[in-house]
């Protein structure tokens, strides 16, 4: 008999194998799980069917980078919700799918698959890190899907399949490096993170340096999640900068700017302009750490338009009126609009017709007209340079008077020979 | 040499056959999955299986050898950049890869240009991870380090590696990794019949890693990893070199997980320095308690299990995800502390004392199915 | 880089840094090297620390109605030791007493909890950063010389770290449970047979651990984020301490720390964060292959 009992429990592990799946399986069946169904469909051409159209949301939600990407995600639904309200898209209803990238590059690579490959979304709104877009970059391409991408980046890139609501270099660094060399700042110090945008950024940089007979007095780099600068700031203030252009990401802006503070170190001994720190990340930092210094980016809460208001009232109305708007959350709004154009003028979702139709798409967004361009699919934007105030806003002190074309390859300057396709 | 601790094998071919039921099972379970999963979902459990590879690695180790290496997940890392390397040179066709280019670098580092060549990019997949895994095992158990202490240092030589891997862009990719991994062997990664290749490939290897598992489990000196487990010393007396015998197993499994990371490579088509943390490496750990330790399988059913209810759970709750997935962990060391593999063969279901209430239902539980089980005999 | 007043503060830096690694480290120490709990959760009863600092400072401006005083940050310290006591007691008594003597299975739970929490604490207070404004009179600067002029927040933490350090020394040498603590530590079962009730010591032993962390995120809030993950980016750090300082052992944790901490620092200067970062590493490894016991090592059988 002791056969038959060791037989018995063969179906038993399996059915608890299988139960176990099961289990999981069901937590999950509120999500959207009908790819059991169509197992070869390509989705090349996005769905529309039935009377509403899904749209995929992919940020971290979770892990490091949820600090700063919450909130874009907020402002691409609030988007979703007020062009639903004002009757859809082709008449139909956007149902937006969230995903969570948990800031974890290849979970962004599988979750854009899921999107594209079991939800059909017709386009992902989504990705902060240039890693998370370098790693979503491919799946995009290989199943003909659509991003539109809302942070400002490294340049140097243009995919057939991304829309670029964010500044390319030549529409923050490239004129920041020039605003700062027409005050008369000529010691520059390099500071970032570890990754790729700081890298390629001082790159840029040191190249623009180069051209106007200068060179960089340091250029330092930190590891992603750096919290100690004691001793950055003690070799920022041996080099004896006039101004620090500061590429840190994320929380290390919060512990920088601290003890830049703490080492009795402010805005009127050396600025330190930043290229990732807009109202959101100030909140953190505290204003009163940071006031005085500089920022360079497209849009701030400030920034003076009849869009503006509205777009800061429905976001205080929606998510609390303690809550700020910045850049990002700007442009991960108005890509919305701006694909919803396309598609309205398409009178198609399909990823070939909303890229059909994109070149030349305007939108009145909050920060000013943005134009897509047709040649690289980045918007045109005004560029602004700011000064933080004490209550944590900021004002403009320079602007680009309207739109400055995207460049992503720097084609237009010739001191960027090395950078050019 | 080592015939004085080797027991003969029971003879039985029906024990042979219960031994392994669950595994055959699981293996018709992943040969038959393509039939009813999606293309995607097909993707998905073939890159689950690689972690499986990774996991049963770890078990090996871990459950056999009792060292728990919370740095396993940079051999996988290692295994996938190597194959990676030749990976993202095919899909640059001759030229600098990107990431080389914006840079700043002119040509190929001279340590990239053999991987041009898939016969040496291959070998190197299993040859780095061991060779390290050798060099650093030799170092850490000569010096007689074991459990807490092996696990923290390898967790201090996960960061290092993972710092070194991020700090140097031109060469390695910096924090993206090597992205853009378009085509194997001339075949596009998101063309669905490469996909399915690649996933029977997960499948065949997975298999062939749970086999020669078995096999060094089941060997001498298998035993010899059970007796340093339980009591280093006494092997030591009796005339063994532990520190040689757990450097081979080290070897051995960091070979395989880097065999894992090999096929990961492909499926996801990017490898990136954040799988080689410290986060990811106590994961592997979590698949392994959680499947139950020291049975193999149950490393590769864990590994399974926690990583499909991972991509579930936040698919469906992705603001709070991260809740079910803690409790997961928690209640897999309190309630089952054996895993599943220890649920199944009901020895290993502990209630804490403070559920006194539930206690007595696991008495009745117990009661019902040791009922059932009698009605079905 | 020959200015000595450029290495002389970063002398200074390196002590402040391995005071900070040290506040940190003193409560893993105790929960680690004590009980051999392998806390993964500790960065989370940093986190807490923090968030209650800034709570108390919230629940102040809404008191008051203007500006958080400087007073209202001393009140938080033992409130923050207090609030992560109580957290940690109540996880000790549901989670951690039935894994005793599974040290590894520690490892995997308080994995599970440190999640949790995190995720709690975004569920609570938001995913993005908050702030806590220092007081005042922690803002200024002390000029040695011209050149060199030493925060005042990180003279602060230093006298706090040593205020902690000589708590512990007094609880656990002069207090009656300190004694307890001390017989568990050196044998269990004797101690229990002994009549010490081993596990409530157990509880007091892990909420006076995870109390120290929430002191070190008071500390912290002064100096870095205060976000959901901001305990990740120092438990590692922590754990190298422990173990370079030897399991079990105060001194050698309190030695470690500064160690590390001027190795760091110095390093750093000299190299960069990242190269720094790693030869720090690599260096602890290779003593540990001399050493595999670390600093000081219990003496025993």
């Amino acid at each position: 008999m002791a056969f038959f009992k060791k037989i018995f429990k063969i179906p038993g592990v399996a059915l608890a194998t299988l139960a176990m799946a099961l289990l999981f399986a069901a937590a999950a069946c509120g999500g959207s799980d009908s790819d059991a169904a169509s197992a070869t469909a390509v989705p090349s051409s996005g769905s529309s069917a039935g009377d509403t159209i899904k749209v995929g949301v992919l940020h971290s939600l979770s892990g490091t980078m949820a600090i700063s990407e919450t909130a874009v995600r907020d402002a691409t639904l609030l988007a979703i919700e007020e062009i639903n309200a004002a009757g859809g898209v082709l008449g139909k209803q956007l149902v937006p799918v969230v995903e969570d990238g948990a800031s974890d590059w290849p979970t962004f690579a599988e979750k854009a698959q899921k999107l594209i490959q079991s939800d059909k979304v017709s386009v992902v709104f989504g990705g902060w890190t240039s890693a998370s877009r370098k790693a979503m970059l491919p799946v995009f391409e290989g199943l003909n899907g659509l991003l539109f991408y809302p942070v400002q980046y490294e340049g140097l890139e243009t995919s057939p399949n991304i829309f670029y609501t964010g500044a390319t270099t030549n529409q923050q660094i490239v004129p920041a490096v020039e605003y700062l060399l027409e005050q008369g700042k000529t010691r520059f110090f390099l500071l970032g993170s570890d990754y790729v945008f700081p890298r390629t950024s001082n790159l840029i940089i040191n190249a623009q340096l180069k051209a106007a007979g200068l060179e960089a007095v340091g250029e330092e780099y930190t590891p992603l999640g750096h919290v100690e600068y004691s001793t950055v700031i003690n070799k920022i203030t041996a080099a004896n900068p006039d101004v620090v252009f500061s590429t840190l990401n994320g929380d290390s802006n919060v512990a920088l700017f601290k003890q830049l503070k703490d080492a009795g170190i402010s805005a009127s001994d050396f600025p330190v302009i930043s290229v990732s720190v807009a109202e959101e990340e100030i909140r953190g930092i505290g204003a009163e750490n940071i006031v005085d210094h500089l920022v360079a980016w497209n849009y701030y809460q400030t920034t003076d338009t009849p869009q503006n208001e509205a777009f800061v009232a429905a976001y205080k109305a929606k998510y609390g009126n303690d809550r700020v708007t910045d850049d990002p959350i700007e442009a991960g709004y108005f890509g919305v609009y701006l694909w919803a154009a396309a598609a309205e003028k398409a009178k198609s979702t399909s990823v070939a017709d909303v890229k059909a139709a994109a070149p030349g798409i305007q939108f009145n967004a909050p920060g000013g007209v943005v134009t897509i361009n047709g040649a690289n699919q980045h918007v045109s934007k005004t560029v602004r340079v700011g000064k933080v105030r004490s209550d944590g806003q900021i004002d403009e002190i320079w602007s680009s008077n309207g739109p400055v074309e995207p460049d992503p390859y720097l084609e237009t300057y010739e001191w960027a020979s090395q950078f050019h396709r | 040499m080592v015939s004085q601790v080797a027991k003969p094998m029971a003879a039985d071919p029906r024990e042979q056959i219960m031994r392994f039921a669950p595994a055959i099972l699981l293996a018709i379970v992943l040969l038959a999955a393509p039939l009813v999963l999606s293309d995607f979902r097909t993707n998905l459990l073939g890159k689950i299986l690689t972690f499986g590879i990774l996991a049963l690695s770890l078990d090996l180790i871990w459950g056999y050898a009792g060292m728990l290496s919370l740095g396993h997940s940079v051999f996988f890392g290692l295994g996938a950049y190597s194959f990676a390397m030749y990976l993202k040179l095919e899909a640059s066709a001759g030229g600098l890869p990107d990431f080389m280019f914006w840079s700043g670098l002119k040509e190929l580092p001279f340590f990239w240009v053999p991987f041009q060549h898939v016969w040496i990019a291959l070998p190197m997949v299993v040859i780095i991870p061991g060779v390290l895994a050798g060099a650093i095992g030799y170092l850490v158990f000569r010096s007689r380090i074991t459990g807490v202490y092996f696990a923290l240092i390898t967790q201090a030589f996960a960061l290092i590696v993972s710092i070194l891997f991020i700090g140097q862009q031109p060469y390695t990719g910096g924090t993206n990794g090597l992205t853009n991994l378009t085509s194997v062997f001339g075949h596009s990664i998101y063309n669905p019949s490469t996909q399915l290749a690649l996933y029977f490939i997960s499948v065949g290897v997975l298999i062939a890693a749970y086999l020669l598992c078995v096999g060094i489990v089941s060997s001498p000196f298998g035993r010899l990893l059970v007796a340093i487990r339980d009591d280093e010393n006494r092997v030591r007396f009796s005339g063994y070199d532990p520190a040689l015998i757990k450097t081979a197993v080290y070897c051995v499994s960091a070979a395989l997980a880097g065999i894992g990371g090999a096929l990961f490579a492909p499926q996801v088509g990017i490898v990136s320095p954040t799988m080689m943390g410290i986060v990811p490496s106590i994961e592997v750990a979590v698949w392994v308690a959680v499947g139950g330790r020291g049975t193999l399988i149950g490393a590769i059913i864990g590994a399974v299990i926690v990583n499909y209810a991972k991509t579930l759970l936040s698919e469906s709750f992705p603001d709070i995800w991260t809740y079910f997935l803690g409790a997961l962990f928690i209640g897999s060391v309190l309630l089952f502390p054996r895993g599943i593999i220890g649920l199944l063969r009901r020895e290993g279901w502990r209630w804490p004392d403070w559920i006194k209430v539930a206690r007595g239902r696991t008495a009745t539980l117990g009661s019902i199915t040791s009922g059932i089980w009698g009605g079905i005999k | 880089m020959t200015d000595p007043a450029a290495w002389g503060l970063q002398v200074f830096n390196g002590l402040s840094m391995g005071s900070i690694f040290l506040l940190v480290a003193l409560g893993l120490a105790l929960s680690f090297g004590l009980m051999n709990i392998i806390n993964l959760a500790h960065g989370e009863f940093i986190m807490i620390g923090a968030y209650t600092t800034y709570s108390i400072q919230q629940a102040a401006i809404s008191f008051t109605g203007g500006p958080a005083s400087g007073v209202t940050f001393l009140i938080a310290i033992p409130v923050a030791f207090l609030v992560a006591a109580t957290v940690g007691f109540l996880i000790e008594r549901i989670i951690i007493r039935h894994l005793y003597g599974r040290s590894l299975d520690t490892l995997l739970a308080t994995w599970g909890v440190g999640l949790g929490l995190q995720q709690l604490a975004r569920s609570i207070f938001g995913a993005p950063n908050v702030q806590v404004v220092s007081p005042g009179w922690l803002s200024g600067t002390i000029k040695i010389t011209s050149t060199l002029v030493l925060p005042m927040k990180r003279i602060f933490i230093i006298l706090l770290v040593v205020v902690c350090v000589g708590g512990l020394f007094w609880y656990l040498y002069r207090s009656a449970w300190g004694r307890r603590t001390r017989a568990v530590m050196q044998n269990r079962q004797m101690a229990s047979s002994l009549g010490v009730a081993t596990n409530q010591v157990d509880s007091l032993t892990f909420a006076m651990g995870s109390g120290l962390a929430g002191v070190a995120g008071c500390a912290l809030a002064l100096l870095g984020p205060i976000g959901p993950s901001m305990g990740t980016f120092y438990i590692v750090d922590a754990f190298i301490v422990v173990i370079l300082g030897g399991l079990g052992q105060i001194p050698g944790t309190i030695l470690a720390a500064l160690l590390i901490g001027m190795l760091n620092s110095l390093f750093e200067f000299s190299t960069t964060a990242v190269i720094g970062k790693v030869l720090v590493f690599a260096l602890v490894i290779l003593f540990l292959q001399w050493k595999p016991k670390g600093l000081m090592q219990m003496r025993g059988r």
